[in-house]
This record gives structure tokens, sequence and C-alpha cells, in this order.
């Protein structure tokens, strides 16, 4: 690779992009938007619904029955008992019981927690055992944040690199390039470089300006989540290298970006989590890039993870950048 | 040391591009020395776009062998190499000067920006955004990245389509400032002007075959040995015309004659108004007619 032709490819792609005013403007006013959107929606706790995990409920008593098959309150079997205490801890889940040992555990600030231990208790004489557990809440938007920004990097990411190159092959620009010294490695990798530095840069301004107004929590190192959010957008950016190697219509470019884009966005645990599904949607939604990011992302936010906490994610996320990129250099046509 | 001086620049053995519907190329030889301005002509579809593509290496050929300065084209070729599309988009929100900095950077040889940048008249447009260039300051810059790399060959696709008469003029006297340089030209047209002006020799091709190759000079000298007379068809409505050689072009009766005077006696004695009579030389254009049957710009 010859650096100043990289860079050269670099500076004007950079160039483009900023003083193309409008599209830099959507990027940056869209996910604050949907960011105030959500702050705005989910101000207050409108149509709650108690939410108990179980733990054996196989175990469960007669008397345990009775209390399992009440309406209104949202039922769920857990299998680790210290993943969901975190959940009681965040306000996520209003009560644990465990049917064989008895016992119950509520978060000691949360009203909801208090309305289902009465709940309990009133229906259940078998004294269960109560376990307190204490922390602060944790709201939904300070639980999407971190899936908002991710998304938001997969459409800047996907669309901002794919739809260029589409466009730049139909219109003539590859096959000028082609004709230059220039190699198709070179290309590519300024396109990538340029996208990341733009991603980061917008994630950033949408991170620390949402931040100011909405105050969400940020429990984990700034410096390993940019390295989550810089890892993720290379490997969305590699995806999207991928779709656009061959296509010539910008037609077909955006199908194809949206048949990825659309499933990443529901199936990746960015506005729900998927602890729920069917273990089918689980083992599919391991495949997209966003699922790794917006958990990783979730964990140092939330948890206040490191990065070996996250070293799973940070492992799929660099398996899959440098498989899509590889196959994306092989597989690209300049015309 | 003598071989290599006497050995063409470019040499093109028996080349072929074959699609699954057509034979766009059909086993086309030339050989280009150095220095000269060589003119590609056909109709639409006729291969020339398609051969000059190969030459550049954008596609691929089917078979047959192309020699640069005696080697395959590989690195050398493109850095040594100046194209000029027939087509090109630019990128938008970028200027001329950026535009040219960018592709200046991708050679390792140079030419002097500020020599070309003054060479192609873009000094006025230097920071002007490539969406707000005019059809001929675009084709300027298209050929001021073409120059970039001070290139020992240069490949011209139909350069002035689409330009007004005094822009395609003023690009003429671009091309010949480059070809004083002694730089190679391989220029193709639809313009018979243009390369009857511009080339030292030319090539016509059809059907993926070149079908006749030479100087423009020679090429009508082999074919021509006759002048043509014009008169608007009104004039010659109730004349006839059947013991003499015509053609009808653009409202016109077209007579191919040796004998200027047998022609004009048979005019007046059919009391034709010589008023409007041109008689005109053989041009590439007829040339052209003659060897594939159909009018250039068709």
């Amino acid at each position: 690779m010859i650096f100043s032709r990289f860079l050269a490819l670099l500076s004007t792609r950079n160039k483009e992009f900023i003083r193309d005013r409008s599209s830099l403007g959507w990027n940056i006013l869209m996910p604050v938007l949907i960011v105030a959107g959500f702050a705005f929606a989910f101000s207050g706790d409108i149509g709650k619904q108690f939410k108990v995990g179980v733990i054996h409920q196989t175990a469960a008593t007669d008397i345990s029955q009775k209390f399992l098959s009440l309406k209104h309150i949202e039922f769920y079997q857990i299998d680790n008992l210290e993943s969901a205490i975190k959940k009681v801890q965040r306000h996520q889940v209003d009560m644990i019981i465990d049917a064989e040992k008895q016992q119950y555990w509520i978060n000691a600030e949360s009203p909801a927690g208090y309305m289902a231990e009465k709940v309990l208790l009133s229906s259940d004489q078998s004294g269960f055992e109560k376990q307190l557990v204490s922390g602060k809440k944790i709201r939904y938007l300070d639980w999407v944040i971190p899936g908002i920004l991710s998304m938001n990097m997969m459409f800047s990411a996907l669309f901002g690199v794919g739809f260029v190159i589409v466009r730049y092959r139909k219109n003539g620009m590859l096959k000028r390039l082609k004709a230059t010294p220039i190699t198709a490695f070179e290309y590519l990798s300024a396109q990538v470089v340029s996208r990341i530095i733009l991603i980061m840069m917008v994630t950033a301004f949408v991170f620390y300006s949402t931040n100011l107004f909405v105050d969400f929590v940020m429990n984990g190192s700034h410096l390993s989540l940019f390295f989550i959010f810089a890892l993720g957008a290379l490997s969305m950016i590699s995806l999207g290298l991928v779709i656009a190697a061959r296509i010539t219509s910008e037609e077909t470019a955006g199908g194809l970006l949206n048949l990825f884009s659309w499933p990443m966005m529901f199936f990746s645990g960015v506005w729900f989590s998927m602890e729920g599904a069917a273990p089918v949607m689980q083992s599919i939604a391991e495949i997209f890039p966003l699922t790794h990011v917006t958990a990783a992302a979730r964990s140092i936010m939330i948890d206040g993870a490191s990065l070996l906490d996250v070293s799973y994610h940070i492992l799929v996320l660099s398996g899959q950048s440098v498989a899509f990129l590889l196959f994306g250099s092989w597989y690209f046509k300049w015309d | 040391m003598a071989d290599a001086i006497a050995s063409p620049l470019l040499q093109i053995k028996n080349l072929v591009k074959h699609y699954p519907s057509v034979k766009a190329v059909n086993g086309i030889d030339i050989n280009l020395p150095a220095g000269v301005c060589f003119g590609l002509l056909g109709p639409n579809g006729a291969g020339k776009t398609t051969t000059v593509e190969i030459l550049e290496g954008i596609i691929e050929a089917t078979s047959g062998e192309i020699l640069y300065k005696g080697e395959p084209p590989g690195d050398r070729f493109r850095k040594e190499a100046g194209i000029m599309f027939q087509s090109t988009a630019l990128q938008d929100f970028i200027s001329v000067h950026e535009t040219l900095q960018m592709f200046a950077n991708f050679y390792p040889r140079n030419t002097d920006l500020d020599k070309l940048i003054e060479r192609c008249n873009l000094n006025e447009y230097l920071d002007q955004d490539n969406r707000e260039l005019s059809g001929g300051q675009r084709q300027r810059l298209l050929l001021a990245i073409a120059l970039v790399n001070d290139p020992d060959i240069v490949f011209l696709d139909e350069p002035t389509t689409g330009l007004d008469p005094q822009a395609r003029r003023n690009f003429w006297d671009l091309i010949n400032d480059i070809k004083a340089e002694g730089k190679t030209i391989i220029l193709t047209t639809h313009y018979m002007d243009e390369a009857y002006s511009l080339c030292d020799e030319i090539a016509i091709m059809d059907h993926g075959k070149i079908i006749a190759e030479g100087t423009p000079k020679a090429l009508l000298q082999a074919n021509f040995n006759d002048v043509i007379l014009q008169l608007p068809e009104a004039e010659l409505a109730n004349v006839n015309l059947d013991e003499l050689n015509t053609h009808q072009r653009d409202g016109y009766i077209e007579i191919m004659t040796d004998d200027v005077n047998k022609v004009i006696a048979v005019l007046i004695e059919n009391n034709v108004s010589l008023s409007q009579l041109q008689i005109r030389s053989r041009t590439l254009d007829d040339l052209f007619l003659e060897l594939t049957g159909k009018a250039l710009r068709a």
C-alpha cells in the first residue's frame, strides 16, 4: 500500500462528506431526535406491568402455583440467578422468586418491588424468605441508548459506504480510478477509515450532547466504549463493502442494504431484550454485528464492564471485520 | 538500442473480445510508433471504445496480445498512461484544484501542476466545485487529469462530444500542444474533421474489425480520384440523373465525378441553375460512407 495514495483518497472523501451539509446534518440530527423522542415517550411508567423472574419453577408447590397463575404479572423463567439479581438492582425486574428454596428478592428502593411482594405474601402463606438488594434504577432510556447509538452507526456504516461505492461505480468514478495506479485495497481502506472517523465523530457528538439533557447512565470507561464503537463501526462498514462489492444499481443496493439493516435493527436487542425470544431467533441474532456492539456497549455503559468482560463480543466483531474485509476486497469490482 | 528505438510504443496482435451475443472486437492488429496521434474511427457499436478500454486495462480481452514498450501492460503502463474517458463523473463538493491534487498524488511522476492549469485554462475555476463546471470546463479538467502524470501515451475517447464549435476548436489547440510535446495519442472520435485535423494516422473500424488504416490523405487518395458537386434537390427535380453517379445527403443531391466539365455541361443542357452549385473534395465522411455503407453519426 502506498500511503500518499491512501491519504489522497481519505482526505478527499472526508472533505466530500463534511461539505455535504444536508447529509452531515441528518447524520447528527437523526440520532439526537431519536434519543429526545424516547426520553419524552418513556419519561413515565405508563401502563407498567409487574415483571417477576422465576427460578426452579418446576419445584413450585401448589400454594406457590397460586401466585404463579395470577393475571397481570409477567412471569419469566430465569437460568442465571446472578444476572437476574442485577436486573432487580437496576429495577428492570420487580422481583425474583426461587420456588425450590422458597426465597424472593426485591429492591428495597423499588415501589413496584414492594407491591409485588405484597401480592406474593397475600397469595402464598408458605413463608418465602425475603432477600433485599439495592441499586439505582436503570430507566428504559438508559437501557436503549447504547442500542440507538449502535443502530445509528449501523445505518451510517452500511448506507454511507455501500451506497457511495455503488453510486461511484454507476457514474464511472470507480472506472476512472481503476485506470490509475491505485489498488482496490488502497481505495477500500480509505473508504473504511474515512467512514470510521466520521462515525466516531458523530457518535461522540451525539453521546455527549444528548447526555446533557437526558443524563443517561455511564458506569464504564469512555475509552472502552470508544474502542467497542470503533470496532463495531469497522465490522459494519466491512459488511457494507461486501454488500456493495459488485452491485451496479442503486435500487438493488438499497434493497439489499435494507434486507440486512432491518432485521438487525429489530433482532439485535436494540429496542428489547432477546432473552425471552425463541432460541432460533437468539441464534440468528448472534450472527449480526449489531447484536455484539449493542451488548458490549450496554455492558460497559450500564454494568461498568471492562474490555475483558466483553472479550467474547470483541472476538466476534474482530473475526467478522477481518472476514468481511478480506472477502469484500477479493470480491470487489471497479466497474 | 537501435531495435528499442525502432520498436513500436504499443503493439496489438490479433485482439479479440467476444461477449455471449456479440463479437465486439474481432481480431485487430495495430502497431503504434511513439509520438503519433492515432485516430480510431467507427460508427456506434463498431468496437472502438471496447478496443480502447482493453488497451487502457479497463476490460479484459478474450484473446490476443498487447505490448507496451515491448512488455505486457502492467503497473508501469498505469503510471505512464493518461486516460480521458468518454464520460467520467467527478466527486461532488470537491474543487477543481483538489481534484487535480488528488489525481497527482496517485502517480510517482507528475507534471508541473501550475503549468498544466495554465495550459488547460483552468485558472479561473480552480476553487469551483466540480458540480458547477460547464461542459467545456469539465472536458478541460478531465484532459488535465489525463495529463497530470506527464504521460507517455494519452487516450482520448471522444473528447469533444457535446462541446460547442468554439470549445471544440479550443480543445483541438490543446491536443495539438500535447502532440507538439511528442506524446503518443490514441483518439476516438465521431467527427471526421477532428480526425483529419489532428490525426497522423487513422484506422476505421466496423463490426469489430479494422477495415482501413493509414494517413488520412493516403486513404483518401487510395480510395477516391473524383470530386463532388452538390446542388439542392429542388434544382434537380426534373432532371434525369441516371447516367450520373449520385446520392442524396441532407437535402442535396451529390454528384461524384472525375470530369467536372462534362457534368456541368449536362446540367446546363437541362437548364439547371448553377447559382447554388458547390464543388468539394472527398472527405473522411465520404470515405467512411464508401467503406461501411452508413453515415458516421447515424
